[in-house]
């Protein structure tokens, strides 16, 4: 036992993303609670915003660089990290619930030979142990559990939990050349989605479904996130009909977000769509069917015709926001 | 070379979710299980690369003697063999995936599907568990997947688009939706499939590392209000979202 938690920090792009951020806050939250010591790692070519790492209660990050560490590599990030993680003797590795998160952290736990929590959507200290909760069964039950081996990983679902308040300190960056990263699984290309924003990363989404009729109807859609600076999210009810990509499909065969704001629009709300949405803040649902399931999960409903209610809320938002 | 596919069995995804006496799994009772829906599209990758290379494919799973079920289902979409690991203990990721190393070792298979996520659990780690375990190489969540002699270039989906990776065999790929079409299972692949013999061993023992404390029902959603039947009402929503909600 040496008492520290480690928090792997992704970028892309050369920035730190924000729910690497947030893991980091709620990582010096239990690191504080615990009293361990905590400390941050990053892989990558350069990165800009790391120092700001220091806003969020971890003071110290070690960055592993080197120029083909741009993208991210699976076998290079995780023996990096896992490496890392020996030599200081971490006991806890905080990942994001991520793409990358979800790739990296089992490859480390191994390494480790430590237990791994994925998607945690909140973490309780119970007699010096973590208990986490996460979502099974695509959100119909929740479960709390511990992790029993002495070295132990964790994932933390994005935008569940809270920044809060933030300081002003900039972390210690301590940058370390890495010789011969092993490449034996490497990103040669990334190739970018047509859509705007992710689903994935947008704070508001408003997602159509097969009460748009068809794929010409969709700018109606878009044209809300558009003044809303939302992402389209969609059913696989448009997506099997070919009207969408994959891409913005949610639900439990495509995405889990958890927006501030999710407004469905002609979407009926089968469990399967709900499974991917459900923690989302705040939810609006417009459908003409007053009896569609999506209600009984809205915060704000209105029962009409798509074809009247959206021209007239997409002038309502131009307006309230000039 | 070898292919293996990992089948899990899980609950239909519509079933509505009822927690067992123990506060601690579901009720199993009136459930109905079935494929893990990923793991069909792991089953027509394989199957696609035997067709392409000829060689033998065998589906493995780990866990009761119901989950022969989804093995028939491997073997009547056209997979040749299935094991069945037996255990009738509740298993962890990891204790499941160390139980479908031994299993793919001792059947030196080379290339191995997985689904990129079992809908009962949802964590998403089994492959990527097991690859390492075996020091295979890796691609999670993989949209498009293209063998050439050892070389491997697969996409995987991220955030905003698509990550192509390039690797070589021996490797573990764990399918998305949009990999493939599935093919349904022939009268004749059916038929088939019910004479084969599920080869049945104990799986490979090994201890947890995290443990259920409780599962429970999330927090209910309070329905909440329907403002109105018509365009009417999007002054009152605005205001509501700007105002009681403060999302916008
Ligand atoms: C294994 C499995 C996995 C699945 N995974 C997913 C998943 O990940 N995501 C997902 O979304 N689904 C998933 N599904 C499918 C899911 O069961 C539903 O079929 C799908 O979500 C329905 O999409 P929809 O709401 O767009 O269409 P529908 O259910 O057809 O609903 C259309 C809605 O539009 C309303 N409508 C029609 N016209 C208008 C109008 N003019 N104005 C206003 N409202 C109108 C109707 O009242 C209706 O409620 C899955 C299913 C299975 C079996
Ligand atoms: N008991 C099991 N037996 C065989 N394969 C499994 C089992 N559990 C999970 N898998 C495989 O691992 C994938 C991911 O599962 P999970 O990590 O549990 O979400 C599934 O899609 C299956 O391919």
């Amino acid at each position: 036992m040496s008492n520290k938690i480690l928090v792997f920090l992704e970028q892309r792009n050369g920035q730190i993303k924000k729910s690497s951020f947030e893991t980091a806050k709620t990582a010096s939250d239990i690191a504080r609670h615990l009293n361990y010591e905590i400390e941050a790692i990053s892989v990558g070519a350069v990165i800009e915003n790391v120092a700001e790492t220091g806003r969020y209660g971890v003071n110290k990050v070690t960055v592993f660089s080197n120029s083909t560490l741009a993208n991210y590599s699976t076998s290079a990030y995780s023996e990096l990290v896992a490496e890392y993680a020996k030599e200081t003797d971490a006991d806890i590795v905080f990942f994001s619930n991520t793409s990358m998160g979800k790739d990296i952290a089992p490859k480390v736990s191994i390494k480790l030979n430590a237990g791994t929590l994925m998607d945690c959507v909140s973490l309780d200290i119970s007699s010096g142990e973590i208990i986490a909760t996460r979502p099974v069964y695509a959100g119909r039950a929740l479960i709390e559990a511990k992790i029993t081996s002495a070295k132990k990983v964790f994932t933390l679902r994005p935008n569940v939990f809270n920044i809060g308040q933030t300081g002003d300190t900039q972390a210690e960056v301590v940058i370390k050349e890495v010789a011969v990263p092993n490449l034996s699984n490497k990103v040669i290309e990334i190739k970018k989605s047509e859509e705007k924003l992710d689903v994935a990363e947008a704070d508001i989404i408003v997602a159509g479904g097969r009460g748009l009729k068809g794929a010409e109807n969709f700018h109606l859609v878009e044209e809300l996130a558009d003044v809303l600076g939302a992402a389209v999210g969609t059913s696989r009810a448009t997506v099997d009909a070919g009207w969408r990509p994959h891409s913005e499909q949610i639900g439990q065969t495509g995405k889990t977000v958890s927006p501030n704001l999710y407004i469905a629009v002609g979407i009926s709300g089968a469990i399967q769509h709900i499974a991917g949405m459900s923690s989302s803040k705040c939810i609006v649902a417009i459908n003409k069917d007053k009896d569609a399931p999506i209600f009984s999960i809205a915060d704000y409903g209105i029962a009409g015709d798509v074809f009247e209610v959206l021209p007239a809320l997409i002038e309502e938002i131009k307006r309230a926001k000039s | 070379m070898k292919i293996a596919v990992c089948v899990s069995h899980a609950p239909d995804t519509a079933t509505k979710i009822i927690i067992g006496p123990d506060n601690k799994m579901i009720d199993p009772n009136g459930v109905t299980y079935a494929i893990n829906p990923f793991d069909e599209y792991a089953i027509e990758e394989a199957l696609r690369a035997k067709e392409k290379l000829g060689c033998e494919t065998i589906a493995i799973s780990t866990g009761r003697t119901a989950n022969k079920e989804s093995l028939r289902k491997a073997l009547a979409m056209g997979i040749d063999n299935a094991v069945l690991l037996r255990d009738d203990a509740e298993r962890d990721t990891l204790s499941t995936a160390k139980a479908l190393a031994e299993e793919i070792k001792t059947q030196s298979a080379e290339l191995v599907f997985f689904g990129k996520q079992s809908v009962d659990y949802d964590n998403s780690i089994t492959g990527q568990l097991t690859a390492e375990l075996l020091g295979y190489n890796c691609v999670s969540v993989v949209v498009d997947f293209k063998l050439d002699g050892n070389k491997i270039i697969a996409e995987r989906e991220i955030e905003g688009g698509r990550e192509v990776v390039e690797t070589t065999l021996p490797a573990v790929i764990t399918a998305q939706k949009g990999l493939n079409e599935p093919r349904y299972a022939s009268l004749k692949g059916i038929m088939a499939a019910k004479k084969k013999v599920i080869e049945e061993k104990p799986a490979l023992e090994s201890e947890n590392a995290v443990e259920i404390l409780k599962m429970k029902k999330p927090p209910m959603k309070h329905a909440g209000r329907i403002l109105g039947t018509d365009k009417s009402s999007v002054g009152e929503l605005v205001r509501l979202l700007k105002e009681e909600a403060k999302v916008i």
